[in-house]
């Protein structure tokens, strides 16, 4: 984001406790003492009204990286994201865009309940007219972030708490990773895993166990945009393994994994050996109780065993 | 105006065909009376004949698929016309769990192939294409480049689902055609392989078959037969020296001639003139009442792949031994082949079944609705006979009449059994 702050003037960051707190997860860390309130600016609490703003600003020609302290309260700002900022271009004949990027984490796992576990990247998906991005490891979060940045439409960037603490190599020069474009974590022979986010660590895990104990070897294909969605990577190593798992962080009903599971299908009906699986959130609130939570999110033992099951 | 061709009632009893194979391709030019298609029946397996002039526009079944009496199998008309394929009629009722947990891949209106592409590779002639055999996309996709039968593979995956493995091991191992049904109508006693003693594996595997049409038709007619018919049976023994001593002297003659005639032709011959002399048997039980034939068409049951199918000498009674000789052997080949048509398997009205040649001594047979009585034909043995209260080595048959005793009562049924004993003790009445 620094990077980028630097590169274009009109790069700002709005958002709760984004300066003078550091970030609540301490994203923007040092931030406002290196570029200064005009740059970082710290929002009341009211998502309908910064988003908006942001919106605003976004269509005059301003660049905003607008934070979510949790992306479960973006639906308090439902209409700004996803009836205006999605369609203002279409709406405008093309006269207006809106380069906005709202980030945040989306994620359960943590203990935080209900209100603030939701996983909304289907919902927003389901929209013309916006990005979805949902990375896996701090080297594509950097190159798909600044990628973001520089879209002319509106970005959702959709993180997680649990991969904040996650170490991974970053160059410190610039590079970026187009909007759209899968990643195959791990090649494999066997059975493609499709995932993405921080489902594609457990899912690593997992092929690596298939690999030891159950001489299956499984590719791990990490989307990381889901909209657009690289369907031309996932149907490549269908083609080569003709099995499929699908893991999400999702719940099931209407999921990201649904879409895709059609979109296999109907592409590639005739290299399928096995009915397409997938795994998902169970299908309920976030659960409160922390063992409980694990049990309910994909977790590499559910993984396992659904991987197993498609390859009955 | 392309003209609709739909599936055709071939048989009597049949409800759905398999289309075998098409012999003709769409963009073929076809002629009235050209041969479009194989259709394999409950029956047999028949030929489709074009009634138009025109070109083959558009197949709507592909090889493989059921599809019910007067659903659509092809179009044909002017090249270039458009055709969609029509409406379906009311599909034949399918089983409630098999709709549950896979839908029918191949609706006979699936849309053909696009018509630039080339003429797909026919799938090889499924040997049990009527029923349904669970198989991934994947894997019937490489059984139909690879030319495997996968009604004959076993599948490996859940609920013995088809996978890509089985098929690629297929290719390496090519599984056994399904096994012939064992009985014969051919000549000679059947042969088979001893089991070692030390051998402990499976007698085979375990699994299910589905139906073939013919199967479901025996298995429907005969359950038919056995619960509604009241069975009555007599049994008779028969004096076979005087026929076996004609039969050696007529094949020793004939040898030269290639034609041997069996027990088996002398049998429907005597059934035949035995119905002439008790006409009462040569009837039929029927909801208005009894129908009597004025024809004795005898039929005789021929086992074949995976069934048996009963063709017909018609008026047998009128035919020499030597004509009954020819016809039989010629339908049994040709009803093995199952290239028998509708008319040459029904309409008998009495039928022989011999298991004489497999060394049956004597058996009881379940009657061929709607003939009213069967003729069940054992083997001739050599045994010893007291004769002037001697006992000397003479030879026996045995013959066991079923009866519909509906229709047939024990001493009308014991009259006519007679009757063929007196014809077979006396077999040169049976070449006058």
């Amino acid at each position: 984001m620094a990077e980028e702050i630097e590169n274009d003037e009109n790069v700002v960051i709005l958002g709760e406790e984004v300066g003078e707190f550091n970030g609540s997860y301490k994203v923007t860390e040092g931030l406002l003492e290196k570029y200064g309130p005009k740059r970082i600016v710290d929002t009341p609490i009211s998502e309908a009204g910064f988003i908006g703003m942001g919106v605003g600003a976004s269509m005059l020609g301003v660049r905003p990286v607008m934070e979510l302290m949790f992306w479960s309260f973006y639906s308090v700002a439902f209409d700004q994201i996803l009836n205006n900022a999605a369609n203002v271009r279409y709406m405008s004949g093309g006269l207006i865009n809106c380069p906005i990027v709202i980030r945040g984490p989306a994620n359960g796992g943590t203990n935080v309940g209900a209100t603030h576990s939701h996983t909304p990247e289907n919902v927003l998906a389901n929209h013309p007219g916006v990005k979805v991005v949902v990375p896996s490891t701090a080297y594509d979060a950097k190159g798909l972030l600044k990628s973001a940045i520089r879209d002319n439409d509106p970005v959702m960037f959709l993180e997680n708490t649990l991969l904040y603490g996650v170490k991974g190599e970053v160059p410190e020069e610039e590079y970026f990773i187009p909007l759209g474009l899968a990643d195959v974590k791990r090649e494999g022979t066997d059975l493609t895993i499709v995932t993405y986010g921080r489902c594609v660590l457990h899912s690593l895990e997992v092929a690596e166990i298939l690999e030891k104990e159950h001489e299956i070897s499984a590719e791990v294909v990490d989307l990381r945009s889901i909209r657009p969605l690289d369907i031309d990577t996932v149907l490549k190593s269908v083609a080569k393994t003709h099995r499929v798992l699908i893991v999400e962080e999702q719940k099931p009903f209407c999921s990201v994994a649904t879409q895709v599971a059609y979109m296999i299908q109907s592409e590639a009906f005739d290299e399928l050996d096995a009915p397409i699986k997938r795994l998902s959130t169970i299908d309920a609130p976030a659960i409160y109780s922390p063992p409980i939570e694990i049990e309910q999110l994909p977790n590499p033992k559910r993984i396992l065993a659904a991987a197993l099951e498609v390859m009955a | 105006m392309a003209e609709i061709i739909e599936m055709p009632k071939l048989s009597d009893t049949m409800t759905v065909g398999t289309l075998v194979k098409w012999l003709k391709k769409e963009g073929d030019v076809v002629a009235n009376g050209d041969m479009l298609a194989e259709v394999e029946t409950d029956k047999a397996t028949m030929e489709l004949e074009c009634f138009f002039d025109g070109t083959l526009l558009k197949i709507f079944a592909p090889d493989g698929s059921e599809v019910g009496l007067g659903e659509p199998l092809c179009a044909v008309g002017e090249p270039g016309e458009k055709v969609e394929a029509p409406a379906k009629k009311e599909a034949p009722p399918v089983d409630e769990e098999e709709k549950k947990t896979e839908p029918k891949a191949e609706a006979p209106a699936a849309p053909a192939p696009k018509p630039s592409a080339p003429a797909p590779t026919p799938a090889p002639v499924a040997s049990n294409s009527g029923a349904r055999v669970k198989i991934s996309p994947l894997a019937k996709k490489l059984a139909v480049e690879k030319k495997i039968d996968y009604t004959l593979v076993k599948g490996s995956g859940p609920g013995g689902r088809i996978v890509r493995a089985d098929i690629l091991e297929a290719e390496k191992n090519p599984p056994a055609p399904r096994a012939a049904a064992g009985v014969g109508g051919g000549r000679g006693k059947p042969t088979w392989a001893w089991r070692s003693a030390f051998d402990k594996s499976p007698v085979q595997d375990a699994g299910v078959t589905a139906l073939s049409n013919m199967r479901a038709t025996i298995a429907k007619r005969l359950v038919e037969s056995k619960t509604q018919i009241p069975h009555f049976y007599l049994e008779i023994e028969v004096d076979a020296a005087p026929l076996s001593a004609l039969r050696a002297q007529l094949n020793n003659g004939l040898g030269n001639d290639g034609v041997r005639v069996s027990v088996n032709d002398f049998i429907l011959k005597a059934s035949a003139l035995a119905l002439r002399a008790i006409p009462g048997v040569n009837a039929s039980f029927t909801s208005e009442g009894i129908q009597t034939h004025s024809n004795a068409h005898v039929s005789f049951a021929v086992a074949i792949d995976d069934g048996l199918i009963t063709p017909v000498i018609t008026d047998t009674d009128q035919k020499t031994v030597f004509d009954i000789s020819v016809e039989t052997k010629d339908m049994a080949k040709r009803a093995k082949a199952k290239k028998l048509a509708p008319a040459e398997f029904t309409g008998g009205t009495f039928c022989v079944s011999n298991l004489g040649m497999m060394g049956i001594a004597r058996f009881n047979a379940i009657i061929n609705p709607p003939n009213a009585a069967i003729l069940a034909v054992g083997t001739t043995d050599k045994k010893p006979i007291v004769v002037n209260d001697q006992i000397v080595i003479g030879e026996r048959m045995s013959l066991t009449l079923s009866c519909d005793h509906r229709v047939v009562d024990g001493a009308m049924g014991a009259l006519f059994l007679n009757a063929v004993k007196d014809h077979l003790e006396n077999p040169g009445l049976l070449l006058v």
